[in-house]
């Protein structure tokens, strides 16, 4: 089933982070295998990338933490190593670290560098994307991640309920568009043809890290607008491109967009105001973070909406 | 609000009526649900109606919850005082409920008698499996309204979304303004009255007039329940070229499929 939900600020920043805890918590019905949420903050100069080192339900073997030690301190060489100079690392898990940098250098051999460390995925790079999912629902991962209190101007998350890969980490969405700096996707749906379109961006040098469908459409809007078109064409496009049944959410540093396939077979409720925009698979997440009374609708088939900050 | 299941899956197995409604001389009951949970609104709701007697029950706060004012068999009058989440006011046989806000999907599903109106917008799914009753929108619709009705007359001021009246066996769906793709497709009989654009047929659905009669139902629903007449209206009929498909020869299936 999944919930998906994603929220945009029109008049500055909020506290997105306990925001879309509240949002993705009361969806928890929806969904409780895995939460994620790809916030953004303040865009600084700094790099920001979120990595995992191993899964939480993996089997915990004698030096497991040794392990993963060794694994943390190897993704700081060779960060040093290929020119990056490390601000702060901090880790909320053992397995997970969130890393700020200063780098100029392209981030494709930069991320491809840190993933061939044992068990390593970048979840998210950019100047203001992090992506932060974990198992379990969405309080429980807040409070891991120490969510509540990140401001930022828009966000989006996803509450799993896994039919078609793994219950892990690479499995939950949100999915960054690796290698595109700022760019992520959560998805309710099933793509029908997400094996050709996995193998015709694998082709384009793109890696994939889950035996998720939804991991692709990341990539492919990513490309899109790296080949010169506006988000809001490229989802456009989508439309065409991707078979199955799909409600998705994509954000970039300053835009969040949703599009519905041309069933309609998911749900989204939407709500619009000129401070700001929440929609969400269910009306009651966006009356989590509403507290007055609201009108919302549900767009229609074939519909693509995108919100500029 | 920290709900219990017990081992089937079944929410709050221990959940009481909270008795909360205020009774009025009237004989009408009013109650906040902004503080109960679904279970407890739909128990507070049956003891009402079963128990007490009362026909004439107001809800505040349903916060658009889902499946709430579900499974009441007996005629009364239920207002809500906001908006619904899905699977609103299911399985009914009798009530007539107002709702103020909006609805999500499957409002009204499987109703056997009654009327619902809601007076904004409703998700998708409206009134699926409708066997009897009205339904009445007075905003927008989503997709795949009334599908695989039985019976009853689904009503929209608005617009409705892709695959309207998708397997519609019988009963009447009256939609004042536009239509997405696919209306009526695979419809088995029935009737679909637009009064709007329709962006295309589905399978099997084709265009008739309408006739004394047609008029007369038209004119009398929407001034039942105060909605516009559009301009002008079309009616849309099963084509009954799938009836008995098993005898048509597979080329002539694929014409019509």
């Amino acid at each position: 089933m999944c919930g998906i939900a994603g929220i945009i600020h029109r008049d500055g920043p909020g506290d997105i982070g306990a925001e879309m805890t509240r949002m993705l918590q009361s969806m928890k019905h929806r969904g409780p295998d895995s939460s994620g949420f790809a916030l953004y903050g303040p865009p600084g100069d700094l790099l920001v990338m979120r990595i995992k080192l191993a899964d939480p339900n993996e089997a915990r073997g004698f030096g497991w933490s040794e392990r993963l030690e060794r694994h943390r301190n190897e993704v700081e060489h060779r960060l040093a190593k290929i020119g990056a100079m490390v601000d702060v690392m901090h880790g909320d898990q053992e397995y997970a670290y969130r890393v700020t940098f200063r780098y100029s250098g392209e981030l494709k051999p930069l991320a491809d560098y840190m993933e061939d460390v044992p068990g390593c995925e970048v979840l998210s790079l950019g100047h203001s994307l992090e992506i932060v999912k974990d198992l379990n629902d969405a309080e429980s991962v807040a409070e891991r991640y120490r969510l509540p209190g990140f401001t930022g101007t828009h966000a989006i998350g996803h509450v799993r309920m896994a039919t078609e890969s793994d219950v892990d980490i690479s499995g939950a969405h949100p999915y960054w568009a690796y290698p595109f700096s700022d760019i992520a996707v959560v998805h309710n749906g099933q793509l029908t043809n997400y094996h050709m379109w996995r193998r015709r961006l694998e082709r384009s040098g793109h890696r994939f890290q889950s035996e998720c469908d939804s991991e692709i459409i990341a990539v492919y809007l990513a490309q899109k607008m790296d080949g010169g078109l506006s988000l809001e064409t490229a989802m456009k496009q989508s439309l065409d491109e991707l078979d199955g049944v799909f409600t998705y959410l994509v954000v970039t540093a300053d835009s969040l967009g949703v599009a519905k396939d041309e069933m309609a077979a998911k749900p989204l409720v939407l709500y619009e105001s000129p401070e700001l925009v929440a929609l969400a698979s269910e009306e009651v997440a966006i009356r989590a973070v509403i507290g007055h009374e609201i009108d919302t609708y549900d767009p229609y088939e074939r519909e693509v909406l995108v919100w500029h900050l | 609000m920290k709900i219990s299941y017990d081992a089937r899956g079944l929410a709050e197995p221990a959940a009481q009526a909270p008795r909360v409604a205020v009774i009025d001389a009237s004989g009408a009951a009013v109650f906040d649900a902004a503080e109960l949970t679904t279970r407890q609104i739909n128990l507070e709701l049956r003891r009402l109606v079963y128990h007490e007697g009362v026909t004439d029950v107001t809800m505040r706060n349903p916060g658009a919850r889902h499946s709430l004012a579900v499974g009441i068999l007996a005629r009364c009058r239920i207002t809500i005082e906001g908006s619904l989440g899905y699977f609103g006011c299911g399985l009914i046989d009798g009530p007539e409920i107002h709702i103020t806000g909006r609805v999500g999907w499957s409002v009204a599903e499987n109703m056997m008698s009654g009327v619902v109106v809601i007076d904004k917008n409703a998700g998708s799914l409206t009134g699926a499996a409708l066997r009897g009753g009205d339904v009445v929108v007075r905003g927008d619709v989503g997709a795949r309204s009334g599908i695989d009705q039985k019976g009853g007359t689904i009503i929209v001021g608005g617009n409705a979304g892709t695959m309207t009246g998708f397997m519609l066996q019988r009963g009447r769906q009256v939609i004042c303004g536009n239509v997405g793709g696919g209306l009526g497709d695979s419809m088995y009989d029935g009737a679909i009255y637009v009064g709007g654009k329709v962006t295309s047929l589905g399978v099997d659905c084709v265009e008739a007039g309408l006739d004394a009669a047609d008029d007369e139902f038209l004119a009398r629903k929407l001034r039942i329940y105060g909605i516009e007449a559009p301009a002008a209206w079309r009616k849309f009929v099963c084509g009954r070229k799938l009836w008995n498909y098993d005898n048509l020869e597979p080329a002539e299936r694929k014409l019509v499929l």
